[in-house]
């Protein structure tokens, strides 16, 4: 029994992972990353169930959680930054975006 | 893995079905005949109303969905006998409905409120037919039955981000037992599939069927995009997204967990019975009050349905089973959730054994036990789901 776990990676190709409680900022967790332990520091203020990085991210780039895309980044994104709604968007159900496409 | 449990008791009948319950069903063909039915309702005890707001100016397609899953309620094994309330002049054919349930051996009644002259005569004559009919419905006894008698419906509502990382994964361990069972098992929500259609259409029995689920998630996608603007918002919900959910992709791949890894035979219409045992996939949208119908209207007699937030909807005719991996709402929302599977996240559980949790409790409330929705009366609210425009 862990009851100290403060974030799940669901995947190995991850670049995000949960928070399975609230996390304050600046506190520095273990995280498990393909098999290994590793300290990341939270750099905001993470409530349960929001994701963080685990690996710098940039403009652009695919979100990936459970091992699949989940969303395009909107920003650059430093390691223990929150990855949500204001630097992540869908690329689905987007008639938003009319006939462009999303790269 | 071996059985769990060989049984089940239920309620038998003429079809060969086993009722979890034994409802009087009152049934409006169409929303005008609403107010009657209600009555009718208040005061039998013992009866069910599906109170819904469809049956009337609509075009085929859609009359089609609807007179199918009026049917699929009256069929539904967790209902004894079924009295069909009428206006008279609705799109609905309340004679075919009466007959298609009919045809099972249960009976089924019909009040026509305009033939009748109006509110009071109608609720005379449904008070007296319902009176006898649940009535009748006290002579019977459970019996024991199989596990392959078993059709689940599976929803997941008001999630956050503990849906996907352990409520609907439990379920999931549920849904490959009762498939390993020879229970049938259906999951819906076509929105949850998007972005990961592709998983799903990895595991199915037959390319055909791989095909389909990419084709209804391409048509749900169409018809919200042709609005012209960002599903996000609407699809996660600003509920979803406060409890951490980002995007449909996110919220889809944690959605379908609840299917386990068993392999989909089909892909269901709104509304539509499975052909065989296993596992299903039903046509619907994500909202509660439209998946459950649809679910009953197949023939589910149990819904397991997991909650990241805490969602309270049950149903009129089903016991609706809820779950949920988050601490704080399990706590907060005690009233209305069924099992705490948090344990999951905390590490003081394995998501196999939550799922053996969920599969033992389905036993418990198959044999009558009272799910938290049917203790607080939380069941009332449904709408049958249909695609085209009122006229």
């Amino acid at each position: 029994m862990n009851l100290n776990r403060y974030a799940i990676v669901m995947h190995d190709n991850d670049n995000v992972a949960t928070a399975v409680k609230d996390i304050p900022l600046q506190e520095k967790i273990e995280l498990v990353m393909s098999g290994e332990s590793r300290e990341i520091e939270i750099a905001d203020s993470i409530p349960l169930g929001h994701k963080f990085a685990i690996k710098p991210i940039t403009k652009g780039q695919d979100i990936v959680k459970y091992g699949e895309f989940i969303g395009k980044a909107t920003e650059d994104i430093d390691v223990g930054k929150l990855v949500h709604v204001h630097n992540v968007e869908s690329t689905r159900g987007r008639g938003d975006l009319s006939k462009k496409t999303i790269a | 893995m071996k059985s769990l449990s060989l049984d089940f008791s239920g309620y038998e009948r003429s079809d060969g079905t086993f009722g979890v319950r034994n409802y009087v069903a009152l049934i409006p063909t169409v929303g005008c005949a609403n107010e009657v039915t209600r009555k009718i309702a208040n005061r039998v005890k013992g009866t069910t109303p599906l109170l819904h707001h469809q049956g009337c100016c609509q075009l085929e397609p859609d009359l089609k969905i609807i007179s199918r899953t009026l049917i699929g309620f009256g069929r539904n094994p967790n209902v004894a006998s079924a009295l069909i309330v009428s206006l008279g002049c609705e799109s609905i054919s309340s004679e075919t409905v009466e007959k298609e349930i009919a045809k099972t051996g249960k009976r089924t009644e019909r009040i026509i409120i305009q033939d009748l002259g109006g509110f009071t005569n109608s609720v005379e004559k449904g008070t007296k037919l319902a009176e006898d009919m649940v009535s009748e419905t006290q002579n019977q006894k459970r019996t024991n039955t199989q596990f392959d008698k078993l059709i689940i419906g599976l929803k997941c509502g008001a999630s956050d981000a503990t849906s996907g990382l352990a409520s609907n994964p439990a379920v999931g361990i549920t849904t490959d037992l009762l498939v390993k069972e020879n229970s049938t098992v259906i999951a819906a929500e076509t929105t949850e599939m998007m972005g990961a259609e592709h998983l799903l259409a990895k595991r199915t029995a037959d390319p055909k069927v791989a095909k389909k689920i990419v084709e209804i998630v391409e048509q749900m996608e169409s018809r919200a995009k042709s609005v012209g603007v960002d599903m996000r918002g609407s699809q996660p919900t600003p509920g979803n997204i406060k409890g951490g959910i980002t995007t449909i992709e996110e919220k889809s791949l944690g959605a379908i967990c609840k299917a386990g890894k068993s392999t989909i035979q089909s892909v269901l219409d709104y509304g539509e019975k499975p052909k065989r045992k296993g596992l299903h996939f039903m046509d619907t949208p994500g909202s509660e009050m439209h998946v459950l119908p649809g679910l009953a209207a197949a023939g589910s007699q149990i819904i397991l349905f997991t909650t990241g937030r805490g969602a309270p909807q049950g149903f009129p005719i089903i016991p609706v089973i809820k779950i949920s991996a988050n601490r704080q709402t399990c706590q907060k929302m005690k009233e209305h959730i069924d099992l705490d599977v948090s344990g999951i996240l905390e590490e003081t559980e394995s998501i196999e054994n939550s799922g053996k949790k969920i599969f033992n409790s389905l036993i418990e409330v198959a044999k009558g036990k009272l799910t938290k929705a049917e203790l607080t009366g939380y069941t009332e609210t449904l709408e049958i789901y249909t695609r085209g425009p009122i006229v």
